[in-house]
């Protein structure tokens, strides 16, 4: 699945949510796990962390809440230095989702999501009567609320996981390869169910991840770290992709960083082809040159028909569909995976609205670097 | 059978005694060994240390235990807490690992995320901890109850009246019945203290028996059921599930 990036939301201009001064963090022996990290956090954005393993990304990610002290350094929250700052209450003031979910097994799904609530004082009835609303903001059925954690699938721990994060309504979210155990059709839903929570909550989100795919996805600004510690490059998602600074940060954002920057290319003013559609009932009045696209009574897509074969036996069904509004990407993805060699734009209502071609994508992107 | 009903009352009077003195020493013993096994956990430079220490306890000899007692008391001799007292120590010496065994099966995700949300020590230790180390605990707990209870009889030796007068008893006066009947209500104690700390535990773990039973989101039945209580859901598994 794939959006249309979305534009940043931070408070422009505003004092950074979390901030790191100069911070390292070395261990007794070796190369530091964080080198001279100095780094600000934009409020109500998400900042993804992301490098190889062993890169200190996932140090980095723990000293906002002190369950890593940095050597030297300082870390900010809210303009604050946390090193005077108790850790419980500090970190109750975070929502914190791990890689496994972390729920604890003896708890119901309900108790779990109120952990934070009843850790301040909030009585047992009004924890699970906030649970319960988190039960649908996450989208996970009430019928879920009694159960133990390992009653539920991997997709649904790792909801309950960012519900419990919200309970206490926190400003600032850590998430901690949150996504990374679950397989990828669900990873995929809970990324998207991500986005569609962060328009509505405006957290300042830390998300920490390997997998660059998912960084440039989710994160509004991404910080690449390299081995040792060392922060290579921070920058929107975009702009990482057209122009990473090094050698590492080209090697890590990976080869085909071209195409997949065309998923930060809006695909407006892309030529739109009139298509020869037909219905399934009026199959025999159409012409018998060129290809046709089936469509059905609402006009919708259902298929192509080579040219001369005009019975549904020869229906050739497949192809991505381009969503007008959509990026560069899909429109591409649509024209190269369509039997007719052209990609199908529908409307927001599914109707065709017309034919994409390849070819006209790349002369968007001439004209593009030209302007 | 006959003898055991003429002398109903003196062998209930025996049963309930030696339900106390091994019941007692198995709680004191728990209530010793978990800050004994905590901190042990806790400071792995002494764990080493703790452990050894605790099993080399329970090889002192029950006989030469129940005799010195006394002396290093200021008890009586006749005293049976010279026996609960020498049973705690053999519970201490068991339970001790059962407690580092059932804190260290704790997964460290879920303490890493007691710790994340904020949970100071002492809290963490009663919420989380404790509840989860209640299987692994109980294992050892159950293996106290056997060995208490089968221990008791030795204190007949030293003049602590419990089941093991019967034996005693029945030695002196060449009588087989009453040693029999000694020994089936020994095996009786065992089995039902046995039952009441399966119950115990089961109690203490819904969450356990729970992991038996997958659902899958949307429905009310489970449509996989395990027939093993406690068996918890392979993790890959659990991952490709919608």
């Amino acid at each position: 699945m794939e959006q249309p990036h979305r534009t940043a939301a931070p408070v422009q201009g505003a004092e950074p949510m979390v901030s790191f001064r100069n911070v390292t963090k070395s261990y007794a022996a070796g190369h530091p796990a964080v080198d001279n990290l100095s780094l600000d956090l934009d409020r109500g954005a998400i900042t993804v962390f992301v490098g190889p393993s062993g890169c200190g990304k996932t140090t980095s990610l723990r000293m906002i809440n002190r369950m890593v002290e940095p050597s030297s350094g300082t870390v900010l929250v809210d303009g604050k230095d946390i090193a005077g700052q108790a850790p419980a209450a500090l970190r109750r003031s975070m929502g914190y989702v791990l890689q496994s979910a972390g729920l604890l097994p003896h708890r119901t799904v309900l108790d779990n999501i109120g952990t934070v609530p009843r850790l301040n004082g909030v009585s047992r009835r009004q924890a699970r009567t906030r649970a319960r609303e988190l039960l649908d903001v996450v989208g996970l059925p009430a019928s879920l609320a009694t159960r133990y954690p390992s009653q539920l699938s991997g997709g649904q721990q790792q909801r309950v996981g960012v519900a419990r994060a919200l309970a206490a309504d926190p400003p600032i979210l850590l998430m901690d390869e949150p996504f990374s155990a679950v397989d990828p059709v669900v990873r995929a839903e809970l990324q998207q169910e991500l986005l569609r929570l962060q328009q509505e909550l405006a957290k300042t989100i830390v998300f920490v991840t390997h997998d660059i795919d998912e960084a440039t996805l989710i994160g509004d600004k991404v910080a690449v770290f390299a081995t040792g510690g060392r922060l290579a490059q921070f920058a929107p998602p975009e702009e990482l992709l057209r122009a990473p600074v090094d050698d590492f940060v080209a090697g890590f954002v990976g080869r085909d960083r071209g195409f997949r920057s065309l998923s930060f290319r809006p695909a407006d003013a892309l030529p739109l082809h009139s298509a020869a559609t037909a219905t399934l009932g009026s199959l025999a009045d159409a012409p018998a040159a060129g290809w046709l696209l089936v469509i059905d009574d609402g006009g919708a897509p259902v298929g192509w028909l080579p040219p001369g074969e005009r019975s549904t036996a020869g229906l050739l069904v497949g192809g991505s569909l381009f969503r007008l509004g959509s990026t560069l990407r899909l429109a591409l993805d649509a024209a190269l995976s369509s039997p007719s060699g052209r990609g199908v734009a529908v409307d927001d209502a599914g109707r065709v609205a017309g034919l994409v071609d390849a070819e006209d994508v790349l002369k968007r992107l001439e004209t593009g670097r030209a302007g | 059978m006959e003898w055991f009903l003429a002398n109903l009352g003196f062998v209930l009077d025996l049963t309930w005694l030696h339900l106390v003195q091994s019941v007692l020493p198995l709680l004191f013993g728990l209530l010793l060994s978990l800050p004994l096994g905590y901190t042990a956990w806790r400071l792995r430079p002494i764990r080493t240390a703790v452990l050894s220490v605790s099993s080399m306890l329970y090889t002192i000899p029950s006989l030469a235990l129940f005799v010195l007692l006394p002396f290093v008391l200021g008890t009586s001799i006749l005293d049976p807490m010279n026996l609960v007292a020498a049973l705690t120590i053999y519970a201490v010496a068991l339970l001790v690992r059962s407690v580092v065994d059932a804190l260290e099966s704790i997964d460290d995700g879920v303490r890493q995320a007691a710790v994340a949300m904020g949970y100071r020590p002492f809290r963490r230790f009663f919420a989380v901890d404790l509840p989860l180390a209640v299987p692994v605990l109980f294992a050892g707990l159950r293996v106290v109850s056997v060995s208490n209870i089968s221990l008791a009889s030795v204190g007949a030796l030293i003049g602590v009246r419990n089941l093991g007068t019967l034996f005693t008893d029945g030695l002196l006066r060449f009588f087989l019945t009453e040693i029999v009947v000694g020994i089936v209500l020994t095996l009786l104690l065992a089995v039902l203290m046995d039952l009441l700390l399966v119950a115990a535990e089961q109690l203490l773990t819904p969450w356990h028996r729970a992991g038996g039973k997958r659902h899958v989101a949307g429905t009310d039945q489970g449509r996989q059921t395990r027939a093993s209580a406690g068996e918890r859901p392979d993790p890959a598994e659990a991952a490709v599930l919608p």
